[in-house]
């Protein structure tokens, strides 16, 4: 590789255009990255940070623009141009084979066919000098989230990048595990290494980055200091307009109020090797309040959720209770028509047909509950009254669409999740529960949902949230709960919550103590 | 060396998709041509022969409607299941069991007349169908087996059972050791439409169930049910739904389907029970499903094209003197090209040859794309 002394930027961007059909994702892009930065590229979902990263990362191909790399023009035409000319990333989905060591992955994609203890002992050697100690003969299935991140840096590490691209990096991490990382990357800032940081948390952006690149509906508005910036005006950047705060008016009288929702020692053995066994889980959703289930993601969130929605019954009929019913042998029907209703992780494929309309993805939670208004004689749907349910929950939540009853698939992943969970809070449910209520959603529809979730409680329903956005569960809960390798911490009140507590439970601290805290709490209703 | 690739096409042309039924005959057409031409025949004359002559006699369009109605009658069954992703491979077997079932009182009870007879055969011949169909789905909810295998195995112990029965218990007595049950009585005949052929009351029932298929599939719950599980199953759970619930419903309904189809072809065209009765309609009507885009309408014309196939066999046979495997060949060919129409509309081909890695860096001319 030719280092131009002198060249200012290792990396420069000069209107770098990409358009899918008739939209342009990426607008004339300008971006330069200098040696030894931290640069930030901020911006919503769909603003065009993803098709600006995978340009290049080389997986997809520019229609207009160039690439200057040390000042030379350059063509990325696949990832591995890319690694060869010193481009690093650490994508935020890991591509990881669970029944493989860490080395053993590791190994697959050098693919110089050094023996597996050579690079071992490299990755050893390399991790612990970055301060991210990992073992290379762990198996990826047995590793938490964060190790496994350790393993796609380590990795990436390992081939000497000049510049590494982390995608969302600690959305998958606790505080204390995110500050160590910070940790490293300061580290291969100070030996020169530039570094693209792709985030929407706009604290840990102000923190950490020298520069800032805010992208919006695939331009560039604004390149900033973000220490100079206020979140605020950061935020203001990256939606265009300002996004009204949510709202949480106290709750009141909450000691009164009747358990909604009960779970009572709830166990589940393990579906597969790789899933998380739920044990003994207790906790108790009043009417009126909300409730956040804190924790990293894989730590049985989706096993528990799958449980408490009636997808998978329960062997032990008490352990789930909803409006005092035990509902363990009832499956998902029957407890919606209890009251209940649930809005899953995965919007395509779980929440939502991908290939049905929007008006046939209302029937799909709630052709039994309200069979009389959508069914008619001898099981023939209403198609009228669908059409125009489904109508009034587009106009409620603001879904923006191209159809008038688009497909679910065309839908983008904002406005698809703001349906879903207008279908549900358009039925006033007695007990809501949610996982991710706001994953991969825009900033003022996240607000919007958020807020939505918080006038359902008040208005007298119980508000299950799991996410894993602690920001968001701060922001809309009445006390947290943190789920850690399936077992679930007592509720702390959000006045006595504090992030470095709820992150020292997230990391696995106090485990177990649950069932003892709410057995006393139980004890003392009593 | 050069590799082959199917590779996703991110939107599927919806003007192809309809016309891929079209392309697909147009191409079994050509490839027929082709055969023709190296069996020495006059492609043109042959394609008439095998295609249009069958068509242009009143008595010959009542037995394309003979044909056509057991097709279209299983295959609007299948759709159910296909659309479920359940795959029932296995109707001719049901069409069998039907047929036996069906046969029941006309054969043990020859003196029976009432005008409840025909109705109770044609019952008695779906329940049969049905029972059978559910033996796979049993198997697929309790052992998770494969319904592929256990539904196309269960269709030669159907068809080594109806040979026993001709052979054995129910042979006409009367019927010089011939492998085959009495003549059903008039009363126990599907009567025929017309004056002027053949053509049964099944083809009514084939085009009644098409209808009442098609209504439940794209205006009733259940159809929606279908459809959801098919398409998304994590999707249909989350709606309540069950997979297992599904699996015996579209098992046991185009089971009743190709029952129905069975005992109509017996007590309609043939009149009795003897040790063929299906010249492989239940395996046809896979063809027809998915030649009429699973959709119950689109089945009838189906239906009538594939009927015609048969008619064409026998055609050519006399006609031009080449074998009455021929129907078959053409049936597969078809099936072939809708397939591969199929994926072409959801994928497209790339070749990708064993070059050298493209250079590393390649400068980039100003406004290059």
């Amino acid at each position: 590789m030719n280092l131009h002394e002198g060249a200012a930027n290792l990396l420069e961007v000069r209107g770098l255009t990409k358009i899918f059909g008739s939209l342009k994702a990426c607008d004339s892009i300008d971006l330069g990255i200098a040696r030894g930065e931290i640069h930030a590229l901020l911006g919503e979902n769909g603003a065009g940070k993803s098709t600006l990263v995978k340009m290049l990362f080389g997986s997809l191909e520019p229609h207009s623009g160039e690439i200057l790399w040390n000042g030379q023009p350059v063509r990325i035409t696949s990832p591995g141009i890319a690694k060869k000319l010193g481009i690093g990333m650490v994508f935020q989905h890991f591509s990881l084979f669970e029944a493989l060591t860490a080395a053993e992955n590791i190994a697959l994609s050098l693919n110089d066919g050094a023996p597996i203890g050579t690079i071992a002992a490299k990755a050893r050697a390399l991790s612990y000098s970055y301060g991210l100690p990992l073992d290379p003969d762990a198996l990826v299935g047995d590793l938490s989230v964060g190790e496994r991140q350790r393993i796609e840096i380590i990795r990436c590490l390992l081939q000497t990048p000049n510049l590494i691209i982390l995608d969302e990096p600690t959305s998958v991490l606790t505080p204390q595990e995110a500050d160590k990382l910070f940790e490293t990357l300061e580290r291969l800032r100070s030996e020169g290494k530039s570094i693209l940081y792709i985030s929407h948390r706009l604290e840990e952006v102000k923190r950490m980055c020298d520069r800032a690149t805010v992208l919006r509906h695939g331009k560039v508005v604004g390149h900033c200091n973000p220490r100079e910036e206020t979140a605020s005006s950061l935020a203001r950047m990256m939606v265009g307009s300002e996004v009204r705060a949510v709202e949480r008016p106290p709750a009141e009288g909450m000691d009164q109020a009747e358990s909604l929702l009960e779970i009572v020692n709830l166990n589940r053995k393990p579906a597969t090797p790789f899933s998380i066994p739920l044990r003994n889980i207790n906790l108790s959703v009043r009417a009126g309040e909300v409730v956040g289930i804190a924790g990293v993601a894989g730590n049985g969130q989706g096993e528990f959720f799958e449980a408490v929605s009636g997808e998978v019954l329960q062997q032990d009929k008490a352990s789930v209770r909803i409006r005092g019913r035990q509902v363990g042998g009832l499956d998902i029907t029957g407890r919606r028509l209890l009251g209940a209703a649930f809005v899953p992780e995965e919007r395509l494929g779980h929440g939502a047909a991908p290939r049905m309309k929007l008006s046939e993805n209302l029937l799909l939670s709630r052709h039994a509950t309200d069979g009389r208004a959508f069914v008619g004689t001898a099981g023939m749907i209403d198609g009228k009254a669908i059409y125009s349910a489904a109508q009034r929950i587009i106009e409620v939540m603001d879904v923006r669409k191209s159809a008038p009853d688009p497909e679910a698939a065309s839908l983008s992943g904002g406005n698809l999740q703001k349906f879903i969970v207008g279908r549900e809070l358009d039925r006033k449910p007695s007990v809501m529960i949610v996982n991710q209520p706001t994953w991969g959603v825009d900033a003022g529809a996240a607000a919007h949902i958020r807020q939505a979730l918080i006038e359902l409680a008040r208005n007298g329903s119980a508000v299950l949230v799991i996410s894993q956005d602690l920001d968001e569960l701060f922001e809309i809960s009445d006390s947290i709960a943190v789920m850690h390798n399936g077992e679930l911490s007592a509720r702390i009140p959000i006045a006595g919550a504090t992030y470095e507590k709820i992150g020292l439970l997230m990391g696995g601290a106090e485990p177990g103590h649950a069932a003892a805290v709410n057995a006393a709490e139980t004890a003392e209703v009593a | 060396m050069m590799r082959i690739e199917l590779v996703k096409r991110p939107q599927r042309s919806a003007l192809f998709s309809m016309l891929s039924p079209f392309i697909a005959f147009a191409l079994t057409l050509i490839a027929g041509a082709i055969m023709f031409a190296m069996l020495g025949v006059n492609p043109a004359k042959a394609l008439y022969a095998y295609f249009i002559s069958p068509l242009t006699e009143v008595w010959q369009l009542h037995e394309l409607a003979i044909k056509a109605a057991p097709l279209i009658m299983i295959a609007v069954g299948l759709s159910v299941c296909f659309r479920a992703n359940i795959w029932n491979i296995g109707a001719e077997g049901q069409f069998t069991m039907g047929a036996i079932a069906g046969s029941l009182l006309p054969v043990l009870y020859p003196d029976l007349q009432g005008a409840y007879l025909l109705p109770l055969m044609l019952l008695m011949g779906m329940i049969g169908g049905a029972a059978y169909a559910s033996v796979p789905a049993l198997l697929k909810a309790r052992f998770n087996t494969n319904e592929i295998l256990t539904s196309l195995m269960l269709v030669y112990v159907s068809q080594l059972f109806l040979d026993w029965v001709v052979r054995g218990p129910w042979r006409d007595p009367m019927g010089y050791n011939f492998p085959q049950t009495v003549q059903f009585s008039s009363a126990a005949r599907l009567p025929e439409l017309l004056d002027s052929g053949r053509a049964n009351l099944g083809f009514i029932f084939s085009i009644v169930a098409a209808v009442l298929v098609w209504l439940m599939m794209s205006r009733m719950l259940k159809g929606f049910e279908v459809r959801v599980l098919g398409s998304s199953p994590r999707a249909g759970r989350f709606a309540g739904f069950s997979i297992r619930r599904m699996a015996f419903f579209a098992f046991m309904l185009s089971g009743a389907l190709a029952g129905l189809a069975g005992i109509s072809e017996v007590s309609g065209a043939i009149g009795r029970l003897q040790p063929v009765i299906s010249p492989g309609y239940g395996f046809a009507a896979i063809i027809v499903a998915f030649l009429g885009r699973l959709n119950p309408l689109g089945i009838i014309a189906a239906g009538l094209v594939l009927g015609l196939t048969y008619l064409g066999g026998e055609a050519a046979q006399s006609s031009l003197g080449v074998s009455d495997k021929l129907a078959r060949v053409f049936q597969g060919m078809l099936l072939f090209f809708v397939l591969g129409c199929d994926t072409l509309i959801h994928y497209r081909i790339r070749f990708v040859g064993r070059k050298a890695p493209a250079p590393e860096t390649v400068p980039v001319q100003e406004g290059a794309h």
